[in-house]
């Protein structure tokens, strides 16, 4: 993988973080129901980091 | 079991271990097995991020504003995304300018100001020291709470003495590791190996800790997530805790994220940690995911601990910030409180050690040693070993911040402005972020504009956020708060301009960003960059571009010599430091010893490098430049260098070449066509010469047929001789026929090659034998000179027979009747074999003496002159002899015969052109 295409795909994260982590996509899940009793922004929030964190790792270690 | 010594063994040895880890880290780092080069202990030591703010307070903030403290962590993880960008430059450009601190990079970009890096510093000094005050609160107050063991309510802990206080002894000890480990010695690169082990060390601690509590209370008090959450809804605003909008806004949200995202890279521990104490680039890499996993893994229980202790504690009486301690104490989990409260104290220490070094640095090279090398009078810059006074000062910051921090925490106490500090600090390094980012992105940013946005950007924050807390504390009349500075309500600290309806931290940052960065872009937009400035602006901008070993190099003019430079190093590193750095770099110059080097540009800013490192960009231009008698460029001069850059060079060489390779193609052309231009030339006169050469023994044979035919009555003498000519005129023109077939079948390349072992000198004595007739005809004298014994040469027999003879006929044509003579010769030289054929007849003119091997052309004027041959003879030799590598030249002088020289390469193995055998 070229340097630039590894750059834009971190970009790309980048912006799906920003997209998911704030309002409006935020308020989506923000209100009071649960996911197994746990409560849904906890569960959506710590969902997405994880999928955020993942998808780094996979653009990141990558073989060049 | 908790009883204070108990609690305060644990703390000291803990303390010890950390030495320990600290000096087994040094001691690798000294016999070369780095303990810390790899990207785990990286990422580990990155979390130095999270201090006792974390540990303690994550649970206070959830309990308060529920799911709000998570942008302080989701800010840093999307921030990691854009590292590829930001961070790895950051790291390319400290490596190559020896960057030690934020204020020395700040400084550096924007022309090596000392002014700015004393700013940066002072900005920092300020905005980050109530901050260690605030971790040393934290031990000292979990430290109360758990001596206090089995009751969880928190006395007031002012009432101990200073002598008696635990958390002095704890600074102490602190300030001792970060001596110890942080300045022992002078080092160039200012890397701390041992002291990044350690913090590495402290950061599994913490987290280990931290999910200790968390899995205690989810799994042990509860029955996990969900049990937990749904005793947690008989809390009254159980719903505000869970939910956005109540506790915090969307808005308060977003700026957050914003300025966690931009002090996870300006803290000055976080630059010291992840840009100074990098050992490589690389480490940057799986430090992109596994930094925001811990994150992730330090804040999973923070919310369930959170609601754990407020069902637990219910009445409030017991502070949030504590359940991390006081929910294992309540349940008389006395090993995990223990083991919390090291986790706490492992957070605490980290952050106050690695914090310390870097004000330290800061301090000593970008405040103290600008200041003391101006005071003339100390004469400093003349002394013979500043590297004792280094370091003493590089100690004495370190004593110097940490008591600054002690002294914080025994005045601030309880104060709201102690502990609100988190944010403030957060967003007072934030206004390094406009300088900073600005400064390795945007090239024209000037060091008048940093200044200026820095400047207003730090006014605007004391007075919106540092001013208020002093106030809030009592510290500062109230008044000022409520009613506007002057009693002017647009001037409200926290509502300025009439601007409401923000958060305090979202309100100053916006006020703070707006003057930063419009002064910053303003300023620098209006004014003009000095050489230095530029030069540097292009170093930082363009350091993936810049390959240049020695940077800066370019942009220096000047005189230096090398005692002196040699003197200045010693001065500040130390004689036998400065005598390893000097030798490595010879080394590196290919030479043996650093006398031999040149005091050239080269070698001026490698010396500044060094001095960079150990007292900062800023302070080293000024103690070089004191050696070194620098002619300052121009504007004008520094731009024209700049444009050369290495990039362009290699840009305008390459399109260089392409253009040679282009002109030498069009001349190829433009021969090629005049070749074939004069190819279809010489096939027209080619056409024309032959059918004229066919038409003069055609015509004369036809006449004298016509005459044969028209006079029967002719006598048969007469009749004889005019069938003698018939034939003769007959036979000539099967010679031209066989001569133009001949010369066509050789350029056509169609022509039958024989190769053969041929001895010249046999050959020659037989082509001699063979025109024997000729020459005794006209009674003329030849003689051969040929030497005893030829090496052979390989080539087609009959062939040179053929330029023999031509030569030979050739001659006898041209000589005299009677006083001729033909001469041949025979010479061996060094790789050739040359004959020669000489006579002494009429000669060739010198005009004639090139155009004689073409095609048709002879000697003398054709016209006037009865044609002695065909005019193809010489040009068929000139082809067979280039066909064998050899070459056919004349040399005469008119009136003294002629003679023809040809020349065979004698290692000619096989000829030039195979021939198509059996064709």
């Amino acid at each position: 993988m070229k340097p630039s295409v590894r750059g834009q795909r971190l970009i790309a994260a980048f912006l799906f973080g920003c997209l998911a982590f704030d309002y409006p996509i935020l308020a989506l899940f923000n209100h009071e129901g649960t996911v197994y009793g746990i409560p849904m922004l906890f569960v959506y929030i710590f969902g997405v980091w994880l999928l955020l964190i993942v998808v780094m790792a996979i653009i990141i270690e990558m073989p060049d | 079991m908790l009883q204070t010594t108990v609690v305060v063994l644990a703390s000291f040895a803990y303390l010890g271990l950390l030495f320990a880890i600290a000096f087994y880290g040094d001691k690798r780092a000294e016999s070369g097995r780095s303990l810390i080069a790899n990207p785990y202990i990286y990422s580990l030591s990155l979390a130095v991020y999270c201090t006792t703010w974390t540990f303690y307070g994550s649970v206070g903030r959830a309990a308060s504003t529920g799911i709000g403290f998570l942008p302080i962590y989701l800010g840093p993880t999307l921030m990691v995304a854009l590292w590829w960008f930001v961070m790895r430059k950051i790291i390319r450009i400290s490596k190559a300018n020896r960057i030690t601190s934020i204020a020395d990079f700040i400084a550096s970009r924007y022309g090596k100001s000392q002014l700015l890096g004393g700013l940066v510093t002072i900005i920092a000094v300020i905005g980050v020291v109530p901050y260690i005050a605030l971790q040393l609160k934290a031990v000292s107050s979990s430290f109360t709470l758990l001596v206090q063991y089995p009751s969880v309510v928190a006395e007031k802990a002012s009432s101990v003495p200073v002598l008696g206080d635990t958390t002095l002894a704890i600074a102490i000890m602190l300030a001792a590791f970060t001596i110890f480990f942080g300045a022992r010695q002078l080092d160039v690169t200012e890397r701390h190996e041992g002291m990044v082990a350690a913090i590495a060390f402290e950061s599994v601690v913490k987290l280990l800790a931290f999910i200790a509590v968390g899995i205690f209370v989810t799994y042990g008090l509860y029955d996990g997530f969900s049990d937990l959450f749904s005793h947690a809804r008989q809390l009254p605003d159980f719903n505000a805790l869970i939910t956005l909008g109540s506790g915090m806004s969307y808005g308060a949200w977003a700026s957050l994220t914003c300025l966690s995202m931009l002090s996870i890279m300006l803290l000055p521990r976080q630059f010291q940690i992840a840009v100074v104490e990098n050992v490589n680039e690389a480490h940057l890499r799986k430090a992109t995911w596994l930094f925001p996993l811990y994150l992730l893994a330090i804040n999973v229980f923070v919310l369930p601990i959170a609601v754990g202790g407020m069902i637990h504690f219910p009445d409030g009486s017991v502070d949030a910030d504590t359940f991390v301690l006081t929910l294992p104490m309540a349940h008389q989990q006395q090993a995990l409180a223990l083991f919390a409260f090291i986790g706490g104290l492992s957070a605490a220490t980290g952050m106050v050690i690695v914090e310390t070094i870097a004000l330290s640095t800061m301090v000593c090279n970008d405040l103290v040693m600008p200041l003391l090398l101006r005071i003339r009078r100390l004469r400093l810059a003349e002394q013979n070993d500043l590297s004792f006074w280094l370091l003493s000062i590089r100690r004495a910051a370190i004593v110097f911040v940490m008591l600054l921090g002690y002294a914080y925490f025994r005045l601030a106490g309880e104060a709201y402005a102690l502990v609100s500090i988190g944010l403030i600090s957060f967003a007072a390094v934030a206004q390094f972020a406009p300088i900073l980012l600005g400064g390795i992105f945007w090239k024209e940013g000037t060091r008048a504009g940093a200044i200026a946005g820095l400047l207003a950007g730090f006014l605007v924050w004391s007075y919106t956020l540092l001013l208020p807390s002093f106030a809030k504390s009592g510290w500062l009349a109230i008044g000022f708060l409520e009613n506007g500075l002057w009693d002017i309500a647009l001037l409200k600290p926290q509502e300025l301009f009439g601007l409401t309806g923000l958060d305090e931290i979202s309100h100053c940052m916006f006020w703070s960003m707006l003057f930063n960065v419009g002064l910053y872009i303003g300023i620098s937009l209006v004014g003009r960059q000095s050489a230095a400035e530029h030069s540097q602006a292009t170093l930082f901008v363009d350091v993936f571009k810049n390959t240049v070993d020695a940077p800066g190099s370019r942009f220096w003019r000047g005189s230096a010599s090398l005692p002196e430079l040699f003197a200045l190093a010693q001065r500040f590193l130390g004689p036998s430091r400065a005598e390893r750095a000097f030798a490595a770099y010879a080394r590196k110059r290919g030479l043996k010893s650093h006398q031999e080097l040149k005091p050239d540009a080269a070698l001026v800013s490698q010396v500044e490098m060094l001095l960079a490192g150990a007292i900062g960009a800023a302070s080293a231009r000024v103690v070089v430049s004191s050696v070194v008698k620098e002619e300052p460029l121009d504007l004008q001069e520094v731009m024209s260098i700049v444009e050369e850059s290495s990039q362009a060079i290699a840009y305008g060489r390459k399109l260089e070449q392409k253009s040679r390779e282009l002109e030498t193609a069009t001349a190829n052309l433009t021969a090629a066509n005049e070749r074939l231009k004069e190819l279809d030339r010489l096939k027209d006169d080619f056409i024309s010469t032959v059918t004229h050469e066919l038409r003069t023994p055609l015509t004369s044979i036809r006449a004298f047929s016509e005459i044969l035919r028209d006079n029967p009555a002719l006598d048969i003498a007469e009749r004889s001789r005019f069938l003698g000519i018939v034939v003769k005129e007959s036979e000539r023109l099967t010679r031209l026929i066989n001569q133009v077939l001949d010369a066509a079948k050789i350029e056509s390349g169609n022509a039958e090659w024989k190769s053969e072992r041929v001895d010249l000198a046999e050959l020659i004595e037989e082509a001699i034998l063979a025109t024997a007739q000729v020459f005794t005809d006209k009674n003329l004298r030849v003689s051969a000179d040929l030497p005893a014994s030829t090496p052979s040469i390989t080539a087609d027999r009959d062939r040179l027979m053929q330029v023999l003879l031509n030569l030979l006929s050739n001659a006898g044509k041209f000589c005299q009747p009677d006083t001729g003579v033909v001469e041949v010769s025979l010479k061996v030289e060094l790789n050739t074999i040359c004959v020669g054929v000489r006579d002494n007849g009429l000669g060739i003119a010198i005009e004639d003496q090139t155009v004689i091997f073409e095609k048709f052309r002879q000697g003398g004027d054709t016209l006037t002159d009865k044609p002695q041959g065909t005019g193809l003879g010489l040009s068929i030799c000139r082809q067979i002899l280039s066909h064998f590598e050899g070459k056919l030249w004349v040399e005469s002088v008119p009136g003294h015969g002629a003679a023809f020289f040809f020349s065979l390469p004698l290692a000619a193995g096989e000829p030039g052109k195979s021939s198509p055998v059996g064709e």
